[in-house]
C-alpha cells in the first residue's frame, strides 16, 4: 500500500449563507489520503458529504470554501478554476453518490451513459468505445453485460445500479474516488457484494478512496483509516483496526451505544453530548 | 413452523397472504406466513426490502383491508374493516419521524386527536402523563413537528401511538430513520416502557443488531415468505440454520474481506 | 415604550410556546418576517392595503358622489379640480373610481369566499376516495373547465340576467375548477403519508381526515392559486362589465367605465386610460402579493 499522499487537505472551512444565518459546516478539517481506503464517519449536520464535495469544488453556489491547502497530487484545487476543474472531475478524482436512480439519466440506455464517461478522443471508434464498456461491465461482475448495456437504469436493481455507477466512475481511469454513501441505499447483503466489488477494483488499480458513511462499523470493517467527524471537525483519526481504542470521548460514546448481538439485556449506553467538542 | 401454542398467543397469525396488482403485475408481497406472539413478547420480522415484513404490519394494523388468511388478536377474529375499539388495543409507530407527524399540527394537537375520536375526556392529564413517559417535558406542547429534533419527533409518535394505552405495539423500523447516537436513546424508552406497561410488540427491522436488542425472537422473511423463526439466543450463539439467515447475520457483523472474495463470484448477473 | 416592543418581540420569538394562540401567533409572526424580505411582495400587499382603505374610506375620500352629474363640466381632462377628469355626463371620475374600489373589491372576495370552498370539498373529496366519487367529481370539474372562462361566465349571467350578484355566480362557477383540480394533487400527494396512516389507524372517519388533515396541507396552494387568480377573476368582472353584463349603469364598476370611455378615447384618453390603470395596479398588487404569498406558506420549506 503507497502511502504517499495524493490528496493534501489543510484548514478546510466551508460556510453557507442561509437567509436566517450563516452555518459554518466544516470547520478547519485537515487530513491526507493515499493510494488507501479513508474513510469518513460522522451524524447528520457532520460536514462529512460537504468535505467530500469541497474536494471536487461541488458546493452548492451558496456556500464558500476556503482552505491554507487542497492539493490533489501536483494541482492546487484552492486556487484552480473551474475550466481547470472540469478536466480533473471525473477523469482524475471521481465521485459516486448514494442513489443511482438519481444519478443515472432515466431517458439513456445503461452502455451510452457509460460511453459518456469515455475521455475524449478522436481515434476511438464506436466499436472500441463498446469493447471498453463491455469489458467494465465485466469488470464490475456484471455476468450479462450484453443484455445490462441496453437496458434503461429503471430496469436494473439497485446493486447493479451502483455497480454501473462505479463502472462509469472508474472509465476514465481516476487515482481517486470519492464515495458519499455509496451503500446506504442498498440491501445488506447486495451491499457487501458492490463493497467486495470496490475493494477489488481499489486494490488492483492502486487507487485511493474516499469513504464517506454514517455507518460506523462498516467503514471500520472496510477501510484503512477511519476520520470521525463531530460538528464540522475531525475529532478522531486512527487505523481502522485501532478504532477500539479510540480516544474521543465522542467515538467511544458512539461505539458504547451501538446495538449488537448479545447487547439484549443490558441498557444502551447513551451518548451525552458535551459541549466542550465544538470548541476542540 | 411455529413452536408456539396459538391459543395462549396474544397476536396469532396463520396464512397470511396479501398481494398487489393483478394479471402480469400479480405481487406476493405477503405469501403465506404464519407465525404467534405471546403476550408481552417482542417479536422481530427481519429481511431486506421488498420482503414484506411492513406489509404484515400493515395488514396486522388495519391499514390495508386486501389481506386472507386467519389473524387473531387479544383472543378476537380479524376482519378486514376493524371495529374503533380495535384501534384502542393496537397502534403502530411509523418509521420517518419527519413524515409521521402532520407539519401543521402542534404537538398539543397531535396527541388530543386520538382522545377526540374515542371520545376520552381528561386530556390534559393524559397528556402530561403521556409526555414525561416518553421523556418530553410540557416545554414541547405547543411546538410543531418542524421545531422537534429527529429523537424528539418519534418520541411524540410514541407518545402519540401510547396515549389510547394499547396492548399491541406495532413498531415499523423505529430508529432507522434516526441518527445513530440518538438511536440509543428510543430503543432504552421503547424497551423501558414496553416492560413497565407490559406491551406486547412486534418490531420490524432490516437491522440485526436491533431486532437482537429489542426482540426476544423473531421471523426471518425474504420475497414474502418467512424462512425460519428463531429465538434471539440462537443469534448470539451463532447457530442459525437457514443460510439466508447466516448471510444476514455474517452481514451485519460489517464487511469481512475474507469472505468479500467469494461473494464477488456470487453475484447475480 | 421600547421596552414593551422587545418584550412582545421577545414573546413572539420565544423558544418555548405556552398555547396553541401563542403557537398560532409565533408562526404567523414568522411568515410575516418572511414576507418582510421581499420587497416585490411587500409592494403588492402594500397597494392592496391601500385599495382597502379606500374603499372603506370612498365616502371620505371621494370629493363627491358617483353619479352627480354636471352636464355643463363634460370630458374635462385632468386638472386640479377633478384630478382625473371629468366624463361625458360630468361626473367626477376619481370620485367614481374611488367608488368603484368597493365594487372590485366585492366581487373579488365573494368569487373568492365561494369558489375555494366548493373548489377545496370536491378535490379533497374525490381525491381522498378515489374510484368512482374521483371519476364523477372530476368529469363535472372538466366540463367546467373546458369552457373559457369569460365565455361560461357569459352563459351563465345570460341565463342569470344582468347585475352584480349574479355575475359573481357566474365568475366563481368559473373559478372553482383550477382550485378543486389543485386541491385534489395536493391530496393525492398527502394522502400516502405516514401521518395520515397513523390517523387511520385511529379510528378517524374520512370526514375528519379530510377536514382536520388533509384540508389544512391543502389551504397554502389554495390561497396562492385563488390569489393569483385574482388577476383573472377582476379581468372577467370587467369583461362582463365591459359587455354591460356585470354591474349595471350607474355603477362604477371599473370594467364597464372602460366600456363606455372606449367611445370618447380618442377625444377624452382618460376616460379609458384611468381605469385600465386602476385594473392593471390591482392585478399586479394580487399577482406579487400571491407570488410573495407562496413563499411564505409553502409547507416544504418548513
Amino acid at each position: 500500500m503507497n502511502q504517499t499522499p495524493q490528496l493534501l487537505v489543510e484548514d478546510l472551512h466551508v460556510r453557507f449563507r442561509t437567509p436566517q444565518r450563516m452555518v459554518h459546516a466544516v470547520r478547519g478539517v485537515s487530513f491526507s489520503v493515499g493510494r488507501e481506503k479513508v474513510g469518513i464517519v460522522g451524524e447528520s449536520g457532520s460536514g462529512k458529504s460537504q468535505t467530500g464535495r469541497a474536494i471536487l469544488k461541488l458546493t452548492p453556489p451558496n456556500g464558500t470554501v476556503s482552505a491554507k491547502r487542497l492539493q490533489f497530487q501536483e494541482l492546487d484545487i484552492a486556487g484552480a478554476s473551474e475550466r481547470e476543474m472540469l478536466k480533473v472531475r471525473g477523469s482524475r478524482i471521481s465521485m459516486i453518490m448514494q442513489d443511482p436512480k438519481y444519478a443515472l439519466d432515466p431517458v439513456m440506455r445503461v452502455g451510452a451513459q457509460i460511453a459518456e464517461a469515455i475521455p475524449e478522443s478522436p481515434r476511438t471508434s464506436a466499436a472500441e468505445k463498446r469493447d471498453k464498456v463491455m469489458a467494465m461491465l465485466e469488470a464490475v461482475h456484471i455476468r450479462n453485460p450484453a443484455r445490462v448495456h441496453d437496458l434503461y437504469p429503471h430496469e436494473v436493481s439497485g446493486g447493479m445500479g451502483q455497480r454501473i455507477m462505479i463502472a462509469m466512475m472508474l472509465m476514465a481511469d481516476p487515482d481517486l474516488l470519492i464515495a458519499d454513501e455509496p451503500t446506504s441505499a442498498l440491501d445488506v447483503t447486495v451491499r457487501m457484494q458492490v463493497l467486495a466489488i470496490l475493494d477489488d477494483l481499489v486494490t488492483r488499480r492502486g487507487l485511493g478512496l474516499i469513504f464517506i458513511s454514517h455507518d460506523l462499523n462498516l467503514v471500520a470493517t472496510f477501510c484503512d483509516r477511519v476520520l470521525i467527524m463531530y460538528a464540522g471537525r475531525i475529532v478522531e483519526e486512527c487505523a481502522a483496526a485501532d478504532l477500539q481504542n479510540a480516544k474521543h470521548p465522542y467515538t467511544r460514546g458512539l461505539l458504547a451505544s451501538l446495538p449488537r448481538i448479545g447487547s439484549r439485556h443490558q441498557k444502551l449506553a447513551v451518548l451525552n453530548r458535551d459541549p466542550a467538542w465544538l470548541n476542540d | 413452523m411455529t413452536d408456539i401454542p396459538s391459543e395462549n398467543a396474544m397476536i396469532s397469525v396463520r396464512d397470511l397472504r396479501v398481494s398487489f396488482g393483478s394479471g402480469a403485475e400479480l405481487v406476493h408481497a405477503v405469501d403465506g406466513v404464519s407465525f404467534n406472539v405471546q403476550p408481552g413478547e417482542t417479536y422481530g420480522l427481519v429481511g431486506e426490502s421488498g420482503c414484506g415484513k411492513s406489509t404484515i404490519l400493515r395488514a396486522l394494523c388495519g391499514l390495508n383491508p386486501n389481506w386472507s388468511g386467519d389473524v387473531t388478536i387479544g383472543g378476537e377474529a380479524m376482519t378486514p374493516v376493524r371495529t374503533r375499539s380495535f384501534y384502542r388495543r393496537v397502534q403502530m409507530v411509523f418509521q420517518d419521524p419527519y413524515g409521521s407527524l402532520h407539519p401543521r399540527h402542534t404537538v398539543n394537537t397531535t396527541l388530543t386527536e386520538p382522545l377526540k375520536i374515542h371520545g376520552i375526556g381528561d386530556a390534559d392529564e393524559r397528556i402530561t402523563r403521556v409526555l414525561v413517559q416518553v421523556g418530553l417535558g410540557p416545554a414541547f406542547r405547543y411546538r410543531y413537528p418542524h421545531q422537534l429534533s429527529g429523537g424528539q419527533r418519534q418520541r411524540l409518535a410514541i407518545a402519540r401511538a401510547l396515549i389510547l394505552e394499547p396492548q399491541v405495539l406495532l413498531l415499523d423500523e423505529p430508529t432507522s430513520a434516526l441518527d445513530v447516537s440518538v438511536q440509543a436513546e428510543i430503543l432504552n424508552l421503547l424497551v423501558d416502557l414496553r416492560e413497565r406497561l407490559g406491551l406486547t410488540c412486534i418490531l420490524v427491522s432490516h437491522d440485526l443488531a436491533v431486532v437482537a436488542h429489542m426482540c426476544d425472537r423473531l421471523g426471518v422473511m425474504n420475497a414474502g415468505k418467512m424462512l425460519e423463526e428463531l429465538p434471539v439466543s440462537a443469534l448470539e450463539d451463532d447457530s442459525p440454520s437457514h443460510p439466508y439467515t447466516r448471510q444476514l447475520l455474517a452481514a451485519s457483523l460489517g464487511y469481512d474481506r475474507r469472505l468479500a472474495s467469494t461473494a464477488v463470484e456470487d453475484i447475480e448477473g | 415604550m421600547s421596552d414593551n416592543s422587545s418584550t412582545l418581540r421577545g414573546w413572539l420569538r420565544a423558544e418555548v410556546t405556552t398555547s396553541p394562540r401563542h403557537a398560532a401567533l409565533q408562526r404567523f409572526y414568522f411568515g410575516w418576517l418572511r414576507l418582510k424580505g421581499n420587497p416585490l411582495a411587500l409592494f403588492g400587499l402594500s397597494v392592496l392595503l391601500f385599495l382597502i382603505v379606500v374603499a372603506i374610506l370612498a365616502p371620505v375620500i371621494a370629493p363627491v358622489g358617483f353619479n352627480d352629474q354636471s352636464l355643463t363640466r363634460r370630458l374635462l381632462p385632468p386638472s386640479a379640480e377633478h384630478w382625473f377628469g371629468t366624463d361625458e355626463l360630468g361626473r367626477d371620475v376619481f370620485s367614481r373610481i374611488v367608488w368603484g374600489s368597493r365594487i372590485t373589491l366585492y366581487i373579488s372576495c365573494l368569487v373568492a369566499i365561494i369558489a375555494a370552498p366548493v373548489g377545496l370539498a370536491v378535490g379533497t373529496t374525490a381525491g381522498y376516495f378515489g374510484g368512482w366519487t374521483d371519476t364523477v367529481l372530476m368529469r363535472v370539474n372538466d366540463i367546467f373547465l373546458s369552457f373559457p372562462g369569460l365565455i361560461l361566465a357569459l352563459a351563465f349571467v345570460a341565463a342569470l340576467g344582468p347585475g352584480i350578484e349574479n355575475a359573481v355566480i357566474a365568475i366563481a362557477l368559473t373559478a372553482w375548477p383550477p382550485i378543486a383540480r389543485l386541491a385534489r394533487a395536493e391530496t393525492l400527494t398527502v394522502r400516502s403519508s405516514d401521518y395520515i396512516a397513523a390517523v387511520r389507524i385511529q379510528g378517524a372517519s374520512p370526514a375528519r381526515i379530510i377536514l382536520k388533515h388533509i384540508v389544512p396541507m391543502c389551504i397554502p396552494s389554495v390561497v396562492v392559486r385563488i390569489t393569483l387568480n385574482m388577476a383573472g377573476i377582476i379581468l372577467t368582472a370587467a369583461g362582463l362589465g365591459f359587455l354591460g353584463l356585470g354591474a349595471q349603469p350607474p355603477l362604477p364598476e371599473w370594467g364597464a367605465m372602460l366600456s363606455t370611455g372606449r367611445q370618447s378615447m380618442l377625444q377624452a384618453w382618460w376616460l379609458a386610460a384611468i381605469p385600465g390603470l386602476a385594473i392593471l395596479t390591482t392585478s399586479l398588487a394580487f399577482n406579487l402579493f400571491g407570488d410573495g404569498l407562496r413563499d411564505v406558506l409553502d409547507p416544504r420549506s418548513e
